[in-house]
């Protein structure tokens, strides 16, 4: 596994860190800015905003067409971010490495090209109770058009995986199991290592919805030996419009498609077309050329900085935050797994969620309140919403007091 | 700040978010659509009894919000009572004017005595994102009278 912590350049300074993000020196109603939603997208740094500017300014053509040289930079840019990826991820091979324009897109893509074609009729598919909309409704379309089964492995109080009964859901017609990495609105990191050997020695293949684990922690498709990762830039510090789907060489291989159109292809005749090799035959058309640079930079940047350090400034932002909630009256913290990150789902007695995200916004504090396209996770806790603080590399103390004090100035309207 | 907020969650919505009335099925419902904003998971179900003048006899509701949207569905099912569907749409239509205009003059208009304790929820203006709130069990009472099943802020 790569060690950025290891990197001699890896310092965290938060004020320098902060300073990188330009948003973040401006003020919301007259108050500082405290963004506390980076779970649902993450602020960009200098160094992203510049790198895309920088593509429209002096470097931009289409991709894997032009026979000048503008075009040529574009496409070593566009590639280079490729790699970067390949490098982030620990992929084995860069064809694995097919840009989307989200997770969402690549979590389809592996329903309408992977599971399509290997599921039958009877087939099951595992996913679990923390899991966002995009790794349900997916599975629920396939499991209408396939006439598949759909399991759900539930989670205790603490908001961890009942492993235990993950168990007992595999068995020989259990296909699939897809899970989130760390759940958005809980925080919990899945054991998603435990969860790959078990499916894969009941002859599962693994699909991990990595969006809110890629800015928390490293990760390595090798060493959790995944058959699928998935996550978006724009959660990632990078820019929107681009996502990643990792996938195994020989299983992208013997995949179909997923979209036909120019790029994607060797030869086309009338009769029939031939398909490119990887990662172009997933990726038909002309992709979000910017912003998959972008997201390189985004990577540029997260390595400059190393994932060891931003866990443990994260970490202990994540203690600090939570020991001063808990001393909130009428506070409850939803999500108490023993590994979590920053992420922070909460309710108050005396006001409903929405109730508090207007009021902590007048004070400057931005966080979201809902269900977080997690319904089915809601009626699991018998909750209709809840109000999340996440943070991001970026956040500091000063973040964390002025949320609690904007939760003190709901309990004086409610209480 | 607080004096906006302050404007916004005023004694009679805490009050009404807090105990709101009508807040019950009746036995044998008449007539119910739900109202739902997928944006933030309130969900309520508005119930409502016309008679043959078409005539709103009885209105109540259940279920789960905001304080804005609790507030504004219990005050519409105490101020809707006994008004006719025609007269409760009309106020239905003035009413989101006074949520989204700046200088709403309602004195003039219909029902301007019900628009007055329709006031206190006004202050939405300066929050855009929960005029919606505010706006929810209307148009679920809307639809019940239409006999729509189910409407949809998003």
């Amino acid at each position: 596994m790569i060690n950025f912590a290891d990197h001699p350049s890896n310092t965290f300074d938060i004020e320098k860190i902060r300073s990188d993000f330009p948003i973040l020196a401006t003020e919301v109603h007259g108050q500082p800015f405290a963004f506390l939603d980076s779970a649902a997208s993450a602020q960009k740094p200098r160094q992203v905003i510049d790198a895309i500017s920088a593509v429209y300014d002096s470097g931009y053509a289409n991709v894997h067409r032009g026979a000048y040289q503008l075009s040529e930079v574009v496409t070593d840019n566009y590639e280079g971010a490729r790699d970067k990826v390949q490098e982030f991820l620990n992929a084995e091979h860069r064809g694995e490495i097919i840009f989307t324009r989200n997770a969402t897109e690549a979590i389809n893509l592996v329903a309408a090209s992977y599971a399509r074609n290997k599921l039958n009729c009877g087939d099951e598919i595992i996913i679990t109770e923390m899991d966002h909309h995009s790794n349900i409704v997916p599975w629920q379309l396939l499991k209408a058009e396939k006439d598949l089964v759909l399991k759900v492995v539930p989670i205790t109080d603490a908001g961890e995986l009942r492993m235990d009964i993950f168990e007992k859901l595999l068995t020989s017609r259990t296909k699939l199991v897809s899970v989130p990495h760390i759940s958005n609105v809980l925080g919990t990191v899945l054991p998603v290592k435990r969860i790959i050997e078990l499916a894969h020695s009941s002859g599962a293949a693994v699909l991990v919805d990595g969006c809110q684990a890629v800015m928390h922690e490293s990760v390595d498709v090798r060493d959790l030996d995944c058959d699928f990762y998935a996550f978006s830039g724009h959660k990632l510090y990078g820019p929107s419009g681009i996502g990643v789907l990792y996938g195994k060489k020989e299983l992208l291989d013997a995949m179909p498609p997923y979209m036909g159109g120019g790029d994607m292809i060797n030869t086309v005749t009338f009769e029939e077309s031939t398909w490119a090799e990887l990662p172009g035959k997933f990726e038909a058309g002309t992709p979000a050329i910017a912003q998959a640079i972008g997201l390189g930079a985004a990577i540029d940047y997260i390595n400059d900085i190393g994932l060891a350090s931003i866990a443990k400034h994260e970490h202990a932002l994540l203690e600090y935050t939570t020991s001063r909630l808990s001393a909130i009256e009428g506070l409850k913290i939803i999500g108490t797994a023993s590994n979590k990150v920053s992420v922070i789902s909460m309710t108050l007695d005396c006001a409903h969620p929405h109730d508090m995200a207007t009021i902590l916004d007048r004070s400057g504090v931005a966080i979201r309140a809902g269900h977080h396209c997690a319904q089915p996770l809601m009626d699991r806790l018998g909750l209709p919403a809840t109000a999340r603080a996440s943070f991001g590399l970026y956040n500091n103390q000063d973040d964390a007091d002025q949320l609690c004090q904007a939760l003190e100035t709901v309990q004086e309207i409610f209480g | 700040m607080l004096d906006e907020l302050r404007e916004l969650y005023q004694e009679v919505i805490l009050d009404h978010g807090k105990n709101p009335r009508n807040f019950r099925r009746p036995n044998k419902p008449k007539r119910e659509a739900a109202g739902k904003n997928p944006l933030c998971g309130d969900q309520l179900v508005v119930y409502v009894d016309v008679d043959h003048n078409e005539c709103i006899v009885d209105v109540s509701f259940l279920g789960k919000g905001c304080a804005i949207s609790i507030a504004s569905a219990s005050l519409m099912t105490e101020i809707v009572k006994g008004k006719s569907i025609a007269d409760a749409k009309a106020l239905l239509d003035n009413f989101i004017k006074m949520c989204t205009t700046d200088d709403f003059d309602f004195k003039g208009e219909d029902g301007a005595e019900e628009l007055e304790r329709l006031q206190v929820l006004s202050g939405v203006r300066q929050f855009p994102v929960r005029v919606k709130c505010a706006t929810l069990a209307w148009h679920a009472l809307d639809a019940a009278v239409k006999g729509v099943e189910e409407i949809s802020t998003e």
